[in-house]
């Protein structure tokens, strides 16, 4: 969308202020419906049966001692749901993972599904549901699925991306590359070169909600879905796609969301639910067990990275290369590439290359997860940016801002960058009392810096003005995290008038017009975008009324702190009109007063950070404690600082927790050994430390505001700060994330 | 099929009595039978403290709690900390600071803090922080709660009256 940058603000009243959020009393109070927290008249409860196999062809499946059970409604099969297999590969690989056709291809594949009376008796059938498995050969492990050897998971990918074509089916999907200059070149006139490879485990995104649903779908066709989601637009899409029904027939409201992070990006057991109520004519609630959203939602990439960078004895960056494999599980994806475009994006290079290769594992389908990709990317190139300034003979905070990205420069993956603050967050740390604070004994300080994209996307915004003058705005992009208190704040800011006098809704799929997801950090970004335009749209026509009201043409009627002035020398001395005066008016001057947008919310700024950690370790055991932790970030404009501060702090903390101590754990059995909380630790009040923030304001250019996205960025640097911390802490350089205390202890003794 | 116990309880100050089947659990119990779905069900295995109440003045995870165990005992949730409209300090101080995000977390994180700061009404930050370590919260990285409950504590510990 483009604006006219003469209107961009600078200077704020509503924006940058720190009210309580307009969701705040009914989340503290209980009142707050989540996925869970809704039922319906007639209700059935949805279970779903999972494949116990990694890998497996399902030669039958008998669910005739289920289906007789007394108070079982309906059993379901993939037999029951459309075949999409000469259809759109990807609508086939959606559908495939919500119910498998043919193959289980990981432990948790949805098999077969009951709606029942009520949870007893629906867990009692799936006992009684028979499946014939023939068990095949399974890979779990990147590098064993990458090798040439792999158990074969789909014999009908050959890697796209190289030449000549491959002959042979593999696990490899897809080879992408990204970069500019002669890379081999550049490496052989470098003074000091640092080599390594790193290795990430798969992370979950740990939502405390679990995936939940309520289906009703009635016998004209007309359909209800209640879900807790990050984009009821495209989950009716979705699921309307996948089981051909019209998009406008299917209501999709999103309910609070109880976490989400990518995770709830995707349809799971949604077009279950539906199909389920579809065939019994009875609405059914699904909702996932902490177990099966391990098991079968989530989670993000394991991935194994090779680094190679070069620089001279200058200190400049002369080459950097690295080599990316992700994990994708068992179907298609563009994890590797995104990896590749992310890796180097923080630096100013003349010769870089990333080559992104997408491995197919029998693990759960790779769901995006804060940032997506980027963290891993982050993990090996910061880790070894900080070796290689060690061999430079310089700090790695000087090293890092010798070769800053800066406005101007060509980035890694291809564009060249607008004002950015990568420069700017270094030097603020390399200021900040943190770095200057003594550590003791067995201590270390790590310090790493972190990129992503952000993004814009389709949104629609109605503003409406109600007869006593408040205001009501319908978004449609899901509030993950105090979003309706920023976009009240907007609204008032534009409109002139005081918060409390707004009140923000997310309007479902029948009341609004198609909204992307909150992803990519778009959420207020791009609903601002919209809600300011909608705003504007809004202020001509109380600018119109008012000149209606006073019989005076409307280019003599300016808007100023939420009132119509009249101007010029005929017209000033007619006492300005409130809105509430052209809105209580309206009835009578043209009807109701409102203001609509439908934009695409190009321009998203990109986001950078660097973080500080401090970290004990103690040689004995391999335990850790982070003794002190400081975000620095660009927000671009920070609508509601408090909530901004809220996004880099729980970025940190799940990037700590991933740098730690969390991953899945497989058998050799190809089956998920910790899928519980217990045993999937993530970090807990007791484990962390006070997560300082600095928020720094380099205004985005195309935003009116200058806002920036701030969701994402902040779970970048943890992974590579916090290694570096501990490298620095036991003088051992840490390649395996997460660094729990058996693989300290390991490298300790290697 | 139907082999309710009866079961008698004080829920939030209220009588309340319900039949339940002898594996269902106290959460199940709330949020099925009673409507009261402040707490919720983030593992079921007692690992996410989301069903936290307070059981005759024990902090418990009311996924492991029986409904049938519930009979004669005195039950606190979410619903009973505010006073009509006037929020309990530590529900205002959570606003206050921003102390939630998506908020699923929020019901378990205040009934235990109001049971922390029921047995040690001036905690130190160390102790807050193992007071709710039973607790996961995955949005805020627990800083602003942490805040949330000092503040609530020093405004507690000046009030005149018990929460």
């Amino acid at each position: 969308m483009n604006f006219d940058p003469s209107h961009s603000k600078r200077s704020f009243s509503s924006v940058g202020t720190r009210p309580i959020r307009p969701d705040g009393v009914d989340k503290v109070t209980g009142r707050a419906r989540y996925g869970a927290d809704f039922n319906m008249p007639g209700q059935l409860v949805g279970r779903i049966l999972r494949s116990p196999h990694a890998h497996a062809n399902i030669r039958k499946i008998d669910t005739s001692k289920a289906a007789q059970l007394p108070g079982v409604k309906a059993v379901l099969t993939a037999a029951d749901l459309p075949d999409l297999t000469d259809g759109d590969a990807a609508m086939y690989d959606i559908l495939d993972n919500c119910m498998a056709r043919k193959k289980a291809l990981y432990d948790g594949h949805a098999v077969a599904a009951v709606a029942a009376i009520d949870a007893r008796t629906a867990k009692q059938a799936l006992k009684l549901i028979e499946v014939e498995y023939e068990l095949l050969p399974h890979v779990t492990d990147v590098d064993q699925a990458f090798a040439p050897d792999a158990p074969l998971i789909n014999d009908t990918i050959f890697t796209t991306g190289v030449d000549p074509k491959p002959d042979r089916p593999s696990n490899v999907l897809m080879r992408s590359q990204f970069g500019h200059g002669d890379v081999d070149a550049g490496m052989a006139s470098a003074d000091f070169v640092v080599e390594r490879t790193f290795k990430t485990e798969q992370t979950h995104q740990g939502y405390i909600e679990p995936h939940a649903c309520v289906a009703s779908v009635s016998s004209d066709g007309t359909a209800d879905l209640w879900v807790c989601t990050q984009g009821h637009f495209v989950y009716r899409q979705h699921c309307a796609q996948l089981l051909g029904m019209d998009a406008s027939k299917l209501r999709v409201t999103s309910s609070e969301i109880g976490g989400g992070f990518g995770g709830k990006t995707h349809v799971w057991a949604e077009p279950v639910a539906l199909a389920l109520s579809r065939k019994v004519g009875r609405p059914v609630k699904l909702v996932m067990t902490r177990d099966e959203v391990f098991r079968a939602s989530g989670p993000t990439s394991a991935t194994s990275i090779d680094v190679k960078i070069g620089a001279l004895k200058d200190g400049t960056i002369i080459a950097a290369d690295a080599t990316l494999r992700y994990s994708c599980g068992p179907y298609a994806g563009a994890w590797a590439e995104i990896g590749a475009m992310t890796a180097f994006a923080c630096y100013k290079l003349e010769n870089v290359r990333t080559v992104g290769y997408e491995v197919l594992v029998n693990r759960p389908k790779t769901a995006a997860y804060r940032a997506p990709s980027a963290p891993m990317a982050a993990f090996a190139v910061e880790s070894a940016i900080d070796e290689l300034a060690k061999k430079v003979g310089m700090n790695p905070i000087d090293f890092r801002i010798r070769n800053a990205a800066q406005e101007g420069t060509k980035a890694s993956y291809g564009p060249v960058y607008g004002p950015i603050g990568i420069g700017p967050t270094l030097e603020a740390v390399k200021n900040h009392p943190h770095m200057k604070a003594p550590l003791g004994k067995n201590q270390g300080r790590g310090m790493a810096c972190g990129f992503w994209f952000n993004f814009g996307g389709q949104t629609c915004t109605d503003l409406n003005i109600g007869k006593d003058g408040t205001v009501s705005l319908a978004v449609g992009t899901v509030d993950v995290g105090g979003s309706r208190a920023s976009l009240s704040l907007v609204a008032a800011e534009e409109l002139g008038i005081d918060y409390s006098q707004v009140r923000t809704v997310i309007a479902d799929t029948s009341s609004l017009g198609y909204n992307d997801m909150t992803d990519g950090s778009r959420g207020t970004f791009s609903s601002s975008m919209a809600t300011i335009s909608a705003a504007r749209n809004a202020i001509k026509i109380l600018r119109e009324r008012a000149a209606q009201m006073w019989d005076i043409p409307v280019e003599d009627v300016t808007w100023e702190k939420g009132h119509a002035v009249a101007k010029g020398e005929t017209h000033g001395n007619l006492p300005k009109l409130s809105l509430k005066e052209i809105a209580a008016a309206s009835g009578t001057t043209g009807g109701p007063i409102a203001g609509h947008s439908e934009i695409v919310a190009d321009g998203a700024g990109v986001s950078f950070a660097t973080h500080i950690c401090d970290i004990e370790v103690d040689p004995e055991t391999g335990a850790t404690k982070v003794l002190r932790y400081t975000v620095v970030q660009d927000a671009g404009k920070a609508v509601h600082p408090t909530y901004v501060e809220g996004q880099y702090q729980g970025g940190a903390a799940q990037g700590i927790g991933w740098a730690l101590n969390e991953e899945y754990i497989y058998g050799k059995d190809g089956r998920l050994q910790n899928a519980g909380f217990l045993d999937y630790r993530i970090p807990v009040c007791s484990d962390l430390p006070m997560i300082d923030t600095q928020i720094l304001e380099i205004p985005n250019p195309n935003h009116p505001y200058g806002v920036r996205g701030v969701g994402e960025t902040s779970i970048v640097p943890p992974l590579a700060a916090v290694a570096n911390a501990v490298s620095n802490a036991v003088g051992v350089r840490m390649l395996h994330i997460p660094m729990s205390p058996p693989r300290i202890l390991a490298a300790l003794d290697a | 099929m139907m082999a309710g116990i009866a079961v008698s309880t004080n829920i939030n100050s209220d009588n309340a009595e319900f039949l339940c089947h002898a594996d269902e659990t106290l959460l199940d119990v709330l949020r099925d039978r009673l409507g009261l779905m402040g707490a919720k069900e983030g593992c079921g295995t007692g690992d996410c403290g989301a069903c936290s109440i307070i059981l005759d003045d024990r902090l418990v995870c009311s996924c492991l709690v029986l409904g049938a165990e519930a009979e004669g005992g005195r039950i606190e949730t979410v619903e009973g900390m505010a006073q009509g409209d006037q929020l309990h300090p530590l529900q205002q101080k959570f606003l206050e600071h921003a102390a939630l995000q998506c908020g699923i977390c929020t019901p378990g994180f205040l009934i235990a803090a109001k049971d922390l700061l029921a047995k040690n009404p001036d905690p130190t930050e160390e102790e807050i922080r193992f007071g709710l370590a039973g607790n996961l919260c995955r949005c805020t990285g627990y800083d602003k709660i942490v805040r949330a409950v000092q503040d609530a504590a020093g405004v507690m510990r000046g009030a005149d009256h018990e929460f």
